[in-house]
């Protein structure tokens, strides 16, 4: 595809110690910062996750009050979602997007310095109200008002600006990609060459400032109906409780596949690799992206069957939702057909990208269920729901990711990771999630409700399963963390193309990929 | 300090402002949310002096990369870009206020009134309710007040808008035509068109708040009203400081017929201020 032209030039070396990291303009030295944060909100969301299975044990109240399992539940949410899975990605288009459209980094690095660094100090801001007077949010990650305004602790207004940090940094982080993509491709990268992953990335950063803006509104909203006076969502002044529900989904239904369709990305990078085949179906690719891009906008009161709205409502969202099957679907034959008759091989990336293809199918499945107005009134706000968006979340996004993170790890660290200790992590990963999440669909299709720490004790059984499904995935990733530093201190060294099947310009660069890579643009045919 | 790539300007061992911004952010809203629940303002105090120093520190330098010739064409574009989706994300940020009032004008309050499936919830809740705008709630929140016309002040200050939005153009004429005296008296009417129009809106303010009581508190009109209405006197605000910088700058001899992107950038966000006023002026006074 290309020769690469950038290495042969004299190179500055990076500052030494805590300045490289605090002051760095370098898409690499972000990338990585962001990956790690990521990491270590993983970390901290998932012990959350295993407080609330530890209490969901057995029924009855275990370990602390139901006040504390809301707070639990509201911030293992908003800390997976804005945390680990969100900046994981951006750590990936850092890393990745100027490597794979031959740019000398991105369009406009000193924001992505800053647009980084605002993170840990929004999840500071955020972790802290844990420990305020009251206790943090306990309202869901939702954060529907009337609990988010009048029945909510002292902290939400910390919490209120945590989000909007949260959104200032996605903001311009986004900008910055499309900036990259639209500006500083390398001479023949037309748009249509694009590897796909940049491709769901230009979307995505689309979505993103389309839609964190109006999230940003939404806690606006509740900041001045919980301190100003305004009536916003409060009935006696003429404003409604479901304006917030409306608002929030507006951005919600967008942010869910904010967090999906880099994962796409990813997947459609790895599967032809290791099927040694060119993606089935590229510009269809492209074209089904950008299709579920415009449906998210049009779809968001399905979160929102059981409030009453008006039939004519919910036929419409309920129409509108069951189509972005088409374009989901498309996506998922074009994986099918890029492996038909592929020489295959299955290392660890490819077995993550596989398990995402399965188990993401399943949640989408579920999804489907539940776009269907008269079925979700049975399943809404049950461990159906749960279980659905855990299945698209955990084995959509962030499998996608540790397939993505072990695809480029050895271009970032210049070493192979351990592949029999990495697919022991698969697997242990892949069978415990499903011993975590699997029961949860009969939970809820029998009425087990969600953010409640008690249950009934026919429920027992599954819960137990489920937890013990748990605490096994969460201990994965100790050995994940294990994988990670044993690749970075050494290792058999990576080659240039790391994969026999890999296609593209990242891949024509030395590993680990240099400081500075495509100071000259390389030529692209 | 800096290298360029292949013409690309990527600075290296960037400035401290970033993570000065990060930290004034930080103080800034956290002191902020400190003084709500009763606290010292220091914190808040010491946030906003350190996002004022990074805002000032981080474009000086920008500033002098500009005038330094550092920055060709593609980086240009890249800021080019970067303006455009900030400016598109700040019109999703007032989509979210302006839905709020549609919302309020569509459903909500015909709701409450008994409209669509919601005969018993008026029956039950507030059977004395009549919808209808402006209202302040079946409640009456805040007590009776009366709305702000449109013929007065409202529609002065939208002549004063878009009137700026000519003479900004005017200023950029003259930008391209090196005519740098009328560069400069260009730009002054536009800041002095947007300090009036800013003065207008705090006088009426006070008259809402004086004669007529319609307030923050004023049920859900007087939370529209005084919400979109603040939100786009705030942005005003931050365009006439950025005029102003640019007014400024063009004083100092800054900028040439053909590398001006900083100009460009702040009447971009000038005439979308503009525009989102033309809208509050038909949704929030005039359709009343």
């Amino acid at each position: 595809m290309s020769e690469a032209t950038a290495n042969g030039a004299h190179h500055e070396e990076h500052a030494r110690g805590i300045s490289r990291w605090l002051f760095t303009t370098n898409h690499k030295d972000i990338g990585t910062l962001y990956l790690w944060f990521s990491f270590v909100m993983l970390l901290i969301g998932g012990a959350m996750a295993m407080y609330i299975r530890a209490e969901l044990w057995e029924p009855g109240i275990q370990l602390s009050d139901p006040n504390f399992f809301n707070q639990m539940t509201t911030l293992h949410g908003l800390i997976m979602v804005f945390g680990a899975v969100m900046p994981a990605f951006v750590g990936l288009a850092n890393w990745q997007v100027p490597m794979m459209i031959g740019a000398p980094d991105m369009a406009l690095p000193r924001m992505n310095n800053w647009s980084f660094w605002i993170l840990p100090f929004a999840g500071l801001l955020l972790v802290s109200t844990i420990f305020m007077e009251g206790g943090g949010p306990n309202f869901g990650w939702t954060m529907h008002a009337p609990l988010s305004t009048t029945y909510a602790p002292p902290s939400t207004d910390f919490f209120i600006f945590a989000v909007h940090l949260l959104g200032l940094s996605s903001i311009m982080g986004s900008i910055n990609i499309i900036a990259t993509i639209l500006n500083m491709r390398a001479p023949g990268m037309t748009l249509m060459k694009m590897p796909m992953f940049v491709w769901s990335w230009l979307i995505t950063a689309f979505l993103l400032i389309a839609v964190m803006p109006v999230l940003a509104g939404a806690v606006t909203m509740m900041l001045t109906d919980r301190n100003f006076g305004t009536s916003f969502f409060d009935a006696a002044g003429g404003g409604d409780p479901l304006l917030f529900q409306h608002v929030f989904w507006f951005f919600g239904h967008p942010e869910v596949y904010i967090m999906i369709l880099p994962a796409f990305g990813v997947i459609s990078q790895i599967i032809p690799t290791f099927a040694r085949k060119p993606l089935f179906g590229y510009s269809s690719m492209v074209y089904a992206t950008a299709s579920i891009a415009f449906l998210s906008f049009i779809v968001w009161a399905h979160h929102m069957y059981t409030t009453g709205m008006p039939v004519s409502g919910e036929l419409y969202f309920m129409y509108a939702t069951v189509m972005i099957a088409v374009p989901t679907g498309v996506k998922v034959f074009n994986w099918v057909a890029t492996m038909w008759k592929g020489s295959m091989t299955f290392e660890t990336p490819m077995l993550w990208a596989l398990g995402f293809l399965v188990l993401f199918t399943i949640g989408g499945f579920t999804g489907l269920m539940l776009g269907v107005a008269p079925a979700d009134f049975q399943y809404h706000d049950t461990y159906f729901v749960v279980a659905h968006f855990h299945y698209v979340l955990v084995s959509g996004a962030l499998f996608a990711i540790i397939a993505g993170v072990f695809y480029w790890l050895p271009k970032w660290t210049g070493n192979m990771y351990d592949e029999k200790l990495a697919k022991i992590h698969f697997w242990w990963a892949m069978i415990s999630f499903n011993v975590l999440f699997f029961p949860q669909h009969f939970l809820g299709l029998a009425g087990m409700p969600r953010r409640i720490p008690d249950y009934a004790l026919q429920f027992t059984e599954w819960n137990v399963i489920s937890s013990i499904g748990g605490f096994a995935f969460g201990a994965s990733w100790l050995l994940f963390l294990y994988i990670i530093i044993k690749t970075i201190r050494g290792g058999e060294k990576a080659t240039d193309e790391v994969w026999e099947g890999a296609d593209g310009l990242e891949w024509t660069v030395p590993s680990p990929a240099p400081y500075h890579t495509f100071n000259t643009a390389p030529e692209v045919k | 300090m800096t290298e360029a790539h292949g013409g690309y300007y990527v600075p290296h061992h960037a400035s401290p402002w970033p993570i000065v911004g990060s930290l004034g952010l930080f103080f800034l809203l956290g002191g902020f949310a400190h003084v709500l629940h009763g606290g010292t303002s220091v914190f808040m105090i010491i946030g906003a002096v350190l996002v004022a120093a990074m805002i000032y520190g981080w474009f000086s330098i920008v500033v002098r990369e500009s005038e330094g010739g550092k920055y060709d064409g593609q980086v240009d574009m890249s800021f080019r870009w970067g303006m455009s989706w900030f400016i598109f994300s700040e019109v999703m940020f007032f989509a979210a206020f302006f839905g709020a009032l549609f919302y309020a004008r569509m459903f909500s309050v015909p709701w409450l009134g008994g409209a669509s499936n919601n005969v018993s919830t008026h029956e039950l809740l507030w059977p004395a309710f009549e919808a209808a705008w402006p209202t302040n709630g079946p409640a009456a929140v805040g007590g009776d007040f009366a709305t702000m016309g449109a013929w007065g002040i409202p529609a002065i200050n939208t002549l004063i808008l878009l009137t700026s939005g000519v003479t900004v153009t005017w200023a950029h004429w003259a930008l391209k035509k090196e005519n740098r005296q009328q560069l400069i008296l260009g730009l002054a009417a536009t800041v002095a068109l947007g300090v009036l129009f800013l003065g207008l809106q705090v006088y009426e303010y006070g008259h809402a708040y004086r004669d007529l009581n319609l307030t923050l508190g004023s049920g859900i009109y007087g939370t529209t009203f005084f919400m979109l209405t603040g939100f786009h006197g705030m942005h005003v605000t931050i365009g006439a400081i950025m005029l102003a910088v640019i007014l400024m700058r063009s004083i100092r001899g800054h900028f040439t017929a053909k590398n001006h992107f900083a100009f460009e950038a702040v009447a971009w966000y000038w005439h979308f201020v503009d525009v989102v006023w033309l809208g509050l002026f038909i949704f929030v006074y005039w359709l009343v």
